[in-house]
């Protein structure tokens, strides 16, 4: 094995440079186009301006109340839906984990597609009914909840995965009968109890929601409304550096986020066998 | 996992099992099934229905055909979904070769902190697409970008606004999603196997193309698929980057709902999102049973 390993050795090293050459590239060159503008010199300028322009506060707070929503919804339907499937509904367990792969095969766009065909009944059929001023109502440009039921749907998947994962590492029915036999009522067993052994799985959860929620840009740009992708588009026919810099922060803010996931999962799990996962 | 009793860990399913009160064990999944059908069936269920409806331009009265689909499968429409189909199989050949490669070249190493960063940084990059992708491109290699300016690649004929553009675009979230997608399987490879193909006078080559490869292969495809489907399914990125200078099917129905084109083209719009759902589902039923194909090695 030594002999074969020392054998391809250049071969490797060829590889290693030439990805890293490919991968670390576009995000160096980004840095350079925000500094280096042609004919003013090396300046920080684009960073500077940042938080002065018009819709830049608005869009990433409408960004993060979205994916706080997001996180809240998706883990209240889902973290007690997954308990109970492995409690006491165990046969529903494959229609929940098909239900939950469905956003899978349909791809946003197409997604966003029958949204907006979902919205228009607003106006064409449902006028006069009650349901009117629901349709308005989650259409309020302040605060579109149709985004965030679109991108709750969206999340099911890595959420049903990472709560699916935390599962199975425990022992569900044990802890909870060793709560109940102490005199633990269900609210108490699962809050003080299952909930605590699944922390980490809800905080991956939340997180890849998290990124999921701010990166976010076809639903959001196609039924009208304004988060913070959609802005660093809206801005950059204008202000290229200034587009480009706001990139630049907003991949570092959300690697950061995923980084920390990453330590978070691969930590105190390490004794686990993540990999298989 | 610190706080996991130290009983024996039995399976979920002993014969010790409390009584089960069966009849309320699924009220906690309920709300959860009744979101998605509110939130996701009638979406889908509207896209179907419009898919076949055509309004009638004149009267307004509406019937259902199959027009739209034809129109859907025909001129413009027809070459943004075989240019989608072609820049995903592409980008997805290259992405699979390359993070093969790649994927190899990290599990052979004999760091294993190489290994633990290349697999972070695939699993950052490979949830990398969108905006801030395009905009690093652009950033690079777009008109004015910085590679393009230092090296004068414009007078070369290089246009990133382009076929081959997105395709080297795409490389960039596609290959660590080859990589997360292979180790596992390239980690299943024995070394005893590698051992027993050299005792039996096997040449390198000859392991990788008799042993290695027929092992790989059903988790090479399984990423080839997922990673197709990806590309597929791709929007932001295109759409921040080249506008409409390549046609894609995504861009299409972008255009089509936003009413770009022609008035009563949503309809039309509708039915190409029922060809990528229905290409995005033969994705995922090639991909999963090729995916419990390949765990087999793994156990």
């Amino acid at each position: 094995m030594a002999r074969l390993t020392a054998r391809t050795r250049p071969w490797r090293a060829a590889i290693l440079v030439c990805s890293a050459v490919y991968f670390l590239l576009p995000l160096a060159a980004s840095v350079v186009f925000t500094v280096d503008v042609p004919g003013k010199g090396p300046n920080a300028d684009a960073y500077q301006q940042i938080f002065g322009t018009a819709g830049f506060v608005s869009s990433l707070r409408l960004s993060l109340e979205l994916a706080v929503a997001t996180i809240a919804i998706v883990l209240l339907l889902m973290v007690p839906a997954m308990v109970a499937l492995r409690l006491r509904a165990p046969r529903l367990r494959p229609l929940v984990e098909v239900v939950c792969s469905l956003p899978l095969v349909v791809p946003p766009i197409a997604f966003v597609a029958g949204i907006g065909t979902v919205l228009r009944w607003g106006p064409d059929h449902l006028a006069t009914t009650p349901f009117f001023q629901t349709f308005v109502a989650i259409q309020n440009p302040s605060f579109p909840v149709v985004l965030v039921l679109a991108y709750t749907v969206m999340a099911l998947p890595f959420v049903y995965r990472a709560l699916d994962a935390g599962l199975r590492a425990m022992d569900v029915r044990t802890l909870v009968e060793a709560a109940r036999s102490c005199g633990a009522g269900w609210p108490q067993a699962l809050v003080r109890v299952v909930l605590p052994n699944l922390r980490r799985s809800v905080l991956n959860a939340s997180f890849l929601t998290l990124a999921l929620v701010l990166g976010e840009f076809t639903v959001a740009q196609l039924l009208g409304f304004r988060p913070f992708a959609v802005w660093i588009v809206s801005v950059s026919g204008e202000q290229a550096q200034l587009s480009v810099a706001v990139s630049v922060l907003s991949l570092l803010l959300t690697w950061m986020l995923l980084l920390m996931l990453a330590s978070f999962s691969g930590g105190r799990a390490a004794s686990r066998t993540s990999t298989k996962e | 996992m610190t706080a996991a009793p130290a009983l024996a860990p039995a399976p979920a399913e002993t014969t010790a099992a409390p009584v089960r009160r069966r009849s309320a064990g699924w009220v906690p999944v309920l709300p959860l099934l009744v979101f998605v059908v509110l939130s996701f069936g009638v979406p889908v269920l509207a896209m179907l229905n419009g898919a076949f409806t055509v309004k009638d331009p004149t009267g307004g009265a509406d019937s259902y055909s199959s027009a739209n689909f034809t129109a859907s499968l025909h001129g413009a429409y027809l070459t943004a979904l075989l240019g989608s189909i072609r820049l995903s199989a592409v980008s997805a050949v290259l992405a699979s070769v390359l993070g093969l490669l790649l994927a190899q070249a990290v599990v052979t190493s004999r760091f294993s902190a190489l290994r633990e960063a290349v697999l972070t940084a695939s699993g950052v990059l490979a949830n990398f697409g969108g905006v801030p992708l395009a905009f690093a491109f652009v950033a690079t290699l777009g008109n004015s970008g910085v590679l393009t300016r230092h090296l004068g690649l414009t007078a070369l004929g290089w246009s990133l606004y382009s076929f081959w553009g997105l395709t080297i675009t795409y490389l960039y979230f596609l290959i660590p999603l080859m990589v997360l997608t292979i180790t596992p399987a390239l980690d299943g490879l024995r070394a005893q196997w590698r051992e027993a193909a050299q005792n039996n006078g096997a040449t390198n080559g000859q392991y990788w193309r008799h042993v290695a490869l027929p092992v790989l292969t059903p988790s090479l495809l399984g990423g080839f698929v997922l990673l197709f489907g990806s590309a597929f399914a791709a929007y932001a990125t295109a759409a921040a980057m080249v506008g409409s200078s390549v046609p894609l099917v995504t861009l299409q129905i972008a255009n089509a709902i936003s009413g770009n084109v022609l008035v009563g083209q949503e309809n039309v719009a509708l039915a190409l999102s029922l060809d990528m759902i229905v290409v995005a589902g033969l994705v995922m039923a090639v991909y999963l049973p090729l995916q419990r194909r390949s765990t087999r090695w793994l156990a």
